[in-house]
């Protein structure tokens, strides 16, 4: 939605913490970006104070407020060979305001809503999505690992958010309105806002060019599948953990764990293509019994089977692959010789 | 070329070995690991600070195994790695060149004796600064130590880039993936998360080569070594027995010596 008509206001510093402060004395939860152990990731605060500002991108993505590592979808009872089925309660999931995400994250969500609403309306995503509001903060520093700008998006990018801030410096923020849940933001807390001011965006930015195009890369994906040789040269360090999918904005797959017995819970927990065991059969035959071929599934499920099925990409750019990786496969990198390739 | 990159070179021109397993520049000024097949890539080659990994961690690796008899550049832990290997029936003898950068050239070794040598020579202690850490712990006492680690587990998200990283976690099947019975909760909660990670630790404990790699893997930084470094010197202090010295079977957990003091297991 390049050119989208946003509302522009301007906040200082002190009046974003009187917001936050409202937020939480609200009842809402607050998710943001806090620094701990050398180490910043989206944890829950009740103070500005708390959230960091000078990061370049947090270790894990906000994907754990509408899709939780661990979630119970329901409790399950049976008696005398009779089952009971009780059904989460939705009103009870907390209203959140992820606070301090990037633009590359706020876009993440439209990749989420689309996987987990394919074909049919995922109840329990569906009903935290429509809790959920995004602060975004705009990016003033990349570094070598981000690729927004080749993916769609853009250090100060609007779309999927909110209500997006960009520090302007001495302690004011730019606030574009880009939504109706922002618009109920601002209208609770107005008096907070300023007029936006010709304040230079731009020149607060990041700058960051592109360096592919996403359609090349789904082109060259489409002629690589059955070459094998590209795949193992790709990903022979890869030592198929999960780090990767796990810190993934976009990444939705999950497994189904049945706990307790006569008398449970059944739950919805995060899983990776990259395992082994991920697309192993009840039979011992597995599609994907190589490294390479689970290397190959992760791209193409990102640069051509969702782009073609969903109609959006399944990367942000947003490089937490590549931070995250123990062996450096910096995916960046990796998408940058498959866009290259002449099969 | 330098004395490493001469060495991959030979080695590879002679096809004395298929693949040399060695250290290439990385992302963020981080070394990486380099397969290198062709004696022409071996100047890509690069031994310095940067280069961290426990490079055993590949032996164990289908997709690599299938490139045939390797060389594989060693770090003090990674020439432990392969003796704990050897001595779990891991490592066959002479199936591989280890290669050893030092001031006077590259040692270049086959025979578990020479490995073993060149273990003895080398410092295998834990550090003063690992050693004081772990007093710091032992002094806290047990309330604080437990809140310490769930602390540190409730951040846990079971992408298993330990395991992964780690060469002594090879097997094909791991207990969490055991589901009948499931003796691991598979859920990253409280209760999946303390037994995974504890588990994991009395696996390796009399096994770790204390390499480090399960921590620098861990991507929300949960300080795993330092459950290893606590049961290797428990194990040294309760059994007089160091992983990674030797490859002969010297199993401090699992084995049972008729002569043993303690009543309780007879």
């Amino acid at each position: 939605m390049k050119g989208m008509e946003t509302d522009k206001r301007s906040i200082q510093r002190e009046a974003l913490a009187e917001l936050m402060a409202q937020w939480c004395s609200e009842g809402k939860r607050v998710l943001a970006p806090k620094r701990s152990g050398g180490k910043v990731d989206f944890d829950r605060v009740t103070s500005l104070s708390e959230v960091s500002f000078d990061h370049v991108q947090t270790v894990q993505s906000p994907k754990s407020a509408v899709f939780p590592r661990v979630e119970e979808l329901f409790s399950f009872r049976s008696t005398d060979g009779r089952v009971e089925i009780r059904e989460r309660n939705l009103d009870t999931l907390p209203e959140t305001v992820v606070f301090g995400l990037r633009p590359c994250d706020a876009a993440a969500f439209a990749a989420l809503e689309a996987i987990f609403n394919w074909d049919g309306p995922d109840r329990l995503f569906s009903a935290r999505r429509a809790r959920t509001t995004l602060v975004t903060v705009a990016c003033s520093r990349a570094d070598e690992f981000c690729f927004c700008t080749s993916v769609g998006g853009g250090p100060g990018a609007v779309t999927g958010s909110d209500i997006l801030l960009t520090d302007l410096g001495q302690g004011g923020f730019l606030a574009e309105i880009a939504s109706a849940k922002g618009r109920e933001l601002l209208s609770a807390a107005g008096s907070l806002f300023g007029p936006a001011g010709d304040a230079d965006k731009e020149s607060r930015l990041a700058k960051l060019p592109a360096v592919f195009p996403p359609d090349a890369v789904a082109a060259a994906l489409a002629g690589l599948f059955a070459e094998p040789a590209f795949w193992e040269e790709q990903s022979r360090r890869c030592v198929g953990c999960g780090a990767c999918a796990y810190v993934c904005p976009t990444c939705a797959c999950f497994d189904i764990q049945d706990e307790g017995g006569a008398t449970g819970k059944r739950l919805r927990c995060w899983d990776s293509c990259g395992f082994g065991l991920f697309t192993l059969h009840t039979s011992g035959h597995n599609p994907r019994p190589l490294q390479s071929q689970r290397w190959r599934q992760r791209l193409m499920h990102k640069f051509s089977y969702m782009p073609e099925r969903q109609g959006v990409l399944g990367c942000v750019g947003c490089g937490r692959c590549a931070r995250a990786c123990p062996v450096d496969m910096n995916i960046l990198e990796h998408i940058r010789a498959i866009a290259e390739a002449r099969p | 070329m330098n004395a490493l990159q001469e060495k991959a070179r030979e080695l590879l021109a002679t096809k004395t070995v298929r693949v040399v397993i060695g250290y290439g520049p990385g992302s963020g000024g981080q070394a990486r690991a380099l397969f290198v097949r062709e004696a022409a890539q071996a100047r890509e080659l690069i031994f310095d600070e940067t280069c961290l990994q426990n490079l055993a961690v590949y032996l164990m690796k289908p997709d690599v195994r299938q490139l045939g008899k390797a060389a594989l550049v060693a770090r003090p832990a990674t020439l432990r790695t392969l003796l704990q290997l050897a001595a779990e029936n891991q490592l066959e003898e002479n199936s591989l060149l280890a290669l050893v950068p030092g001031a006077d050239g590259v040692l270049s070794l086959s025979t578990f004796s020479a490995l073993e040598a060149q273990v003895a020579s080398q410092d295998n202690e834990l550090s003063v600064a690992e050693k004081s850490e772990l007093e710091k712990f032992a002094a806290m006492g047990l309330d604080a130590r437990r809140e310490f680690w769930q602390e540190q587990f409730s951040r846990c998200l079971k992408c298993y880039a330990c395991r992964a990283a780690c060469p002594l976690c090879y097997c094909t099947r791991c207990t969490v993936e055991c589901n009948q019975p499931q003796w691991i909760p598979v859920p990253a909660h409280d209760l999946g998360n303390l037994e995974w990670n504890v588990m994991r630790a009395m696996h390796l404990a009399g096994r770790c080569t204390n390499c480090g790699d399960c921590s620098r893997a861990c991507p929300v930084g949960i300080p795993l070594y330092l459950l290893n470094q606590k049961l290797i010197l428990d194990v040294s202090a309760n059994f007089n027995s160091r992983s990674g010295m030797t490859a002969k079977a010297d199993h401090s957990l699992s084995t049972f010596k008729p002569d043993d003091p303690e009543d309780f297991i007879k």
